[in-house]
């Protein structure tokens, strides 16, 4: 058994009967503890990519392994495999009509079958170590934008997830709370969680992440260590976008 | 002095020959009872009819191109399900209540009990207006919503009940109340076949006495006033609210 907890294989994604081809064959792995960052330009299919990762967004072709199960076959129930793979959107996605706790521990307590005491005890805990501990009654309409990302974080942890997938999560901030963000985003890679990051923050690629992937036209074009990757660009494309971004 | 003396003592005689004479008044009464028997369980008829609509219909839009990518036979069981569901709801939009009604009356149920044929024609019309209704609010729900429910691990019928659906009640209550006050004016209808109904009860008095302005326009008044009613009534309840919303 390979220490792989995601193992990707000729992943396709076709519109219009294979006209328009979001993803067009990828193939990546990712190891536990990593932080795969990926990056390129709109329309590349990275977020398409992140988002195939849980089947938010349904492959046409190839295969998942999630830990050894291959969850593009219809016959795996993937609600199971979700639970284990904790998402964090751009547009943060609390639940409007959930107070902070309440987001949090609603999946604990459906489907983990955790007691309301423990799902809030974790939920807690994990709401102070973001520095929000204040804002747990607080409805999401009353927090920032900085402030609701790092709940939304929160609240994919208290499923206790094996995997973070990070689609774009500081680009609908405004700048001064992108920082917030990706301090807490910092910490979690350092406490060793398996994470995969859509961003545009080049500094948080470069800093934390342990591989970058530069994808382009639904195909990864390059990867490489953030090092060689950021100074050794090998291709013409990536060297473009580069170029425009740093 | 004399003449609108005179013209008191006509009114007051038209008035005791419309509604006092033989206790014609119990028309009206047993009319306006037999109008919102009808109007209220047709509602709840078609309060069921719209939830079953509007769960396929939904179901079918939300989940379409993941059911349509893995295949297998609930794809298909989903779309002629939608298929009937659109039918139904463009038949039942596109042909007149009174038509309908004297379907049910003269070719479907014929010697039939007359009240349950109108709730039964009344409620399965009224169920394609809700379910447009119920629909509307579903979609209305941002997807991102629906997205960081599933994200969690929740199923499909899960993520409806637990985080979408709470959050259509406050579009779709009044609008659905005033499906009820719609409902109510649309059954002045029953009397077509045969049925008592308020605005039945003005037009029998008319029938016997021969006066028209007295009764119908009693009758006028009393469905007046129940709309006014009402209509305050759901007035409170989005006051209502509007003042929980945060």
């Amino acid at each position: 058994m390979s220490d792989n907890i995601i193992e990707v294989r000729g992943l396709k994604k076709h519109y219009l009967g294979g006209k328009v081809k979001a993803l067009d064959g990828i193939d990546a792995d990712i190891k536990k503890g990593e932080v795969v960052v990926i990056i390129g330009p709109s329309g590349s299919g990275k977020s398409t990519f992140l988002r195939s990762l849980n089947l938010l967004e349904m492959p046409t072709g190839g295969t998942i392994n999630f830990n050894g199960v291959n969850i593009t076959d219809k016959k795996v129930d993937i609600n199971i495999h979700r639970q284990k793979m904790g998402m964090v959107f751009q547009h943060f996605n609390l639940f409007n009509n959930m107070n902070i706790i309440k987001n949090m521990t609603i999946a604990p307590t459906q489907l983990l079958k955790k007691s309301k005491e423990e799902a809030n005890e974790k939920a807690l805990s994990l709401l102070k170590r973001v520095g929000l501990e204040d804002r747990a009654e607080a409805y999401p309409s009353q927090l920032s934008g900085g402030q609701k990302q790092r709940v939304a974080i929160v609240r994919a942890l208290c499923m206790e997830p094996e995997v973070m997938l990070f689609d774009e999560p500081t680009s609908a901030l405004d700048p001064e709370m992108v920082g917030e963000v990706l301090d807490v985003m910092k910490d979690l890679a350092r406490a060793g969680m398996t994470m995969v990051v859509v961003t545009h923050e080049m500094g948080f690629a470069r800093e934390v992440g342990t591989r970058v992937i530069f994808m382009d036209g639904g195909k990864i074009i390059e990867e490489n260590n953030p090092k060689d990757f950021f100074e050794n660009p090998q291709n013409d494309r990536l060297k473009d976008f580069l170029s425009k971004v740093l | 002095m004399n003449a609108l003396s005179l013209w008191f003592s006509e009114l007051k005689e038209t008035f005791i020959s419309c509604f006092i004479t033989d206790d014609r008044w119990e028309w009206i009464a047993e009319g306006f009872i037999n109008s919102v028997i009808i109007t209220v369980f047709a509602l709840l008829l078609g309060l069921v009819v719209g939830v079953v609509l509007a769960a396929i219909r939904s179901s079918y839009d939300k989940n379409e191109e993941a059911l349509r990518i893995r295949g297998g036979i609930g794809y298909y069981v989903l779309k002629a399900l939608n298929a009937i569901a659109k039918t139904y709801i463009t038949v039942m939009r596109g042909v007149p209540v009174v038509v309908q009604l004297m379907i049910w009356y003269f070719v479907i149920l014929v010697s039939s009990e007359d009240i349950p044929i109108a709730i039964v024609a009344f409620g399965l019309n009224s169920g394609a207006y809700v379910a447009e209704i119920f629909r509307g609010g579903i979609m209305s729900v941002d997807n991102g919503q629906f997205e960081a429910g599933r994200s969690l691990g929740f199923s499909y019928f899960q993520t409806m009940v637990n985080i979408v659906i709470p959050q259509t009640i406050k579009s779709t209550l009044p609008t659905l109340l005033n499906e009820l006050i719609a409902l109510f004016k649309e059954t002045s209808i029953a009397g077509y076949v045969g049925i008592l109904d308020l605005t039945k009860a003005g037009e029998r008095i008319r029938g016997i006495t021969f006066e028209a302005f007295m009764p119908l326009i009693a009758v006028a008044i009393v469905y007046l006033v129940t709309v006014v009613l009402l209509t305050k009534f759901v007035e409170i309840i989005e006051r209502r609210l509007r003042r929980n919303e945060r």
